[in-house]
């Protein structure tokens, strides 16, 4: 099958700042495929590329089979875009922007309206459809921003950080929209700074620093390179830490000691065997626990074991760019 | 890559009659934001309503115009109005810009400069309710139009005709700028230009260098040209070509400029 999205060696520099240097993506159809990186890491100017909004300098682009760059047209008619910031008219009513949205697509009036109705009702909107969009919650402005992105069914659905700011309600509603879009056989690329949400939805991840792909892989290979799943455990007593660490049959070698929390952490392969060993071998030595949690790596643990970087000083490395220019 | 700098915006919109969907589902976005805020579109009617009260009735009482003062002074107001749009179309402009939803309109298959068409024309709808308005109060404090209907359209037309002009300009500032910080610049060198002509006071009371400065401003050309053919005081014959011709030529210039500035927004 053909790639849906081909990403060939793109550049962009504002100013100094090199935003993309020279990243490289391909996407297979009907596939989730995550974006996943820092702020600054230059996800959000992918996602502007691949959506015409944004010129590349240099590379090779192609959506749907179309080249963004020469048949713009062709690509904005099977894609469907929801930014980081809402893409709203504010001033107008969640029904209004819909009706808009849908003439724009060349739906015509009529099944503009139809098509308005049918979302609004799809993401729990009628009864606020009236209602001037900003006065909606930060939930269902998003709710209808996905709603908008899905006017004519797109072939390829772009999330640029489609939870960022949510509560987790919110999220959660985001999440299994989502889901049930892939069911319909749309091709998802998205963005986010959680390794958890790109778990969550995800078939593929590309793991992107300063402007290109660093890491390919599903949610399991990439967890299995980074130290996989976690386990964090906080002991009663502190004294205690150093005999716990001990005790436990876990490759100690990557073995993370906090005394100040009274917590030590440790990767595992198994997430159910690894849990039930450590609780046996603290009770048999008698050593109290306070908590007991098997959890994914951060994006942070993940980062340090790609890039040797936190972060953090990823983030920075970013923000100093960007005061470069 | 410059060589494909401008196709995408080429291969935009599919024909005339998607041009012409598009920008008048823009249009009709504009005329929902009036329904949403009636108050704000009040004030924008009512604001040069005030203004020619204040110069017919408080500061321009005495002045010297060769005739009735308010009978200079309402077609002139009515150009100072069509000038003034300029400024509310930099606000508009640059408030779209800075909004997320032009990010989707941007995404979508639409006409490029659908945007833009769609601003204009609703521009165009406010300023002739407007001048409407306007010419309503000016019957109210005495103005007469001396002129056959013939006169009277011509005389509305050039004001609209200079208001649409100021209007691209207006679209193109918007777009260099970007920035609402930026707004605030042009809103004050508005000022000036509207105030350098003769809208408010005759050129033969100014100093010669200042009175040569104002015969060249093109409002002041729409402005004699507008009491010419309302038969108003300080209206001369021969500014009715130059009172298209500015315009026509303000148009064709920054018309193009504003839709490649618009077209670039993606660089």
């Amino acid at each position: 099958m053909a790639d849906v999205i081909d990403v060939e060696g793109v550049r962009k520099r504002y100013g100094d700042k090199v935003a993309l240097d020279g990243l490289d993506l391909r996407v297979g159809s009907g596939t989730v495929h995550a974006l996943l990186g820092p702020n600054g890491a230059g996800k959000s100017t992918t996602v502007r590329v691949l959506t015409t909004l944004l010129r590349p300098d240099s590379g090779r682009v192609s959506v749907a089979g179309y080249d963004v760059l020469t048949q713009a047209d062709r690509v904005r008619t099977r894609i469907g875009l929801l930014g980081q910031h809402a893409a709203l008219d504010e001033e107008l009513g969640g029904r209004q922007n819909l009706e808009m949205f849908g003439r724009l697509f060349h739906l015509g009036a009529r099944r503009a309206r139809a098509r308005a109705d049918e979302l609004l009702a799809r993401f729990g909107l009628t009864d606020t459809g009236d209602k001037q969009v900003k006065r909606y919650s930060g939930g269902m402005r998003r709710r209808l921003d996905l709603a908008a992105s899905l006017i004519i069914e797109p072939e390829v659905l772009f999330l640029d950080e489609p939870t960022t700011g949510l509560d987790p309600r919110s999220r959660t509603e985001v999440w299994s929209s989502v889901h049930s879009l892939v069911g319909g056989g749309t091709t998802v690329l998205l963005t986010t700074q959680y390794l958890e949400e790109a778990d969550q939805l995800a078939d593929q991840i590309s793991v992107v620093d300063r402007g290109r792909v660093i890491a390919d892989g599903t949610a399991d290979e990439l967890k299995a390179r980074t130290g996989g799943d976690r386990i964090d455990v906080v002991l009663r007593d502190a004294s205690q830490l150093a005999a716990a660490v001990a005790l436990v049959p876990l490759a100690a070698d990557d073995v993370t000691v906090d005394a100040d929390r009274r917590r030590f952490s440790a990767p595992v392969a198994d997430r159910m065997g690894a849990l039930t060993q450590v609780v046996r071998a603290l009770e048999s030595a008698g050593i109290e626990a306070e908590d007991i949690a098997v959890r994914r790596p951060t994006l942070d643990e993940v980062f340090l074991r790609l890039t040797g970087r936190s972060e953090e000083a990823s983030e920075q490395d970013a923000a100093r760019a960007r005061e470069a220019v | 890559m410059s060589a494909v700098s401008t196709t995408s915006t080429r291969e935009s919109g599919g024909g005339v009659a998607f041009a012409l969907s598009d920008s008048w589902t823009m249009t009709r976005r504009e005329l929902a934001h009036w329904g949403r805020q009636p108050v704000q579109v009040a004030v924008g009617v009512v604001f040069p309503v005030m203004i020619l009260l204040m110069f017919g009735y408080l500061i321009g009482g005495g002045r010297n115009v060769g005739g009735d003062y308010i009978d200079y002074l309402v077609p002139g107001i009515l150009a100072l109005t069509m000038a003034f749009g300029l400024e509310s179309t930099v606000i508009a402009v640059t408030q779209d810009l800075n909004k997320g939803v032009i990010d989707r309109f941007r995404s979508m298959p639409m006409t490029n400069g659908a945007v833009l068409v769609g601003r204009s024309a609703a521009d165009m709808l406010q300023s002739a309710v407007s001048l409407a308005v306007m010419i309503g109060v000016g019957y109210a404090i005495g103005w007469r139009a001396h002129t056959s209907a013939g006169g009277f359209l011509g005389a509305v037309g050039l004001l609209l005709l200079f208001r649409f002009a100021m209007l691209w300009i207006g679209i193109y500032l918007a777009l260099l700028a970007g920035k609402p910080e930026l707004v605030q610049a042009v809103q004050i060198l508005v000022w000036p230009v509207g105030f350098l002509s003769n809208a408010i006071a005759s050129p033969e009371s100014m100093p010669d260098w200042l009175g040569t400065v104002v015969q060249w401003n093109p409002m002041s050309q729409t402005a004699t040209a507008v009491r010419d053919l309302f038969g108003s005081v300080g209206g001369e014959s021969g500014h009715v070509l130059a009172a298209v011709l500015w315009p026509v030529a303000l148009f064709a210039l920054f018309f193009p400029l504003a839709l490649r500035r618009f077209a670039r927004l993606s660089h």
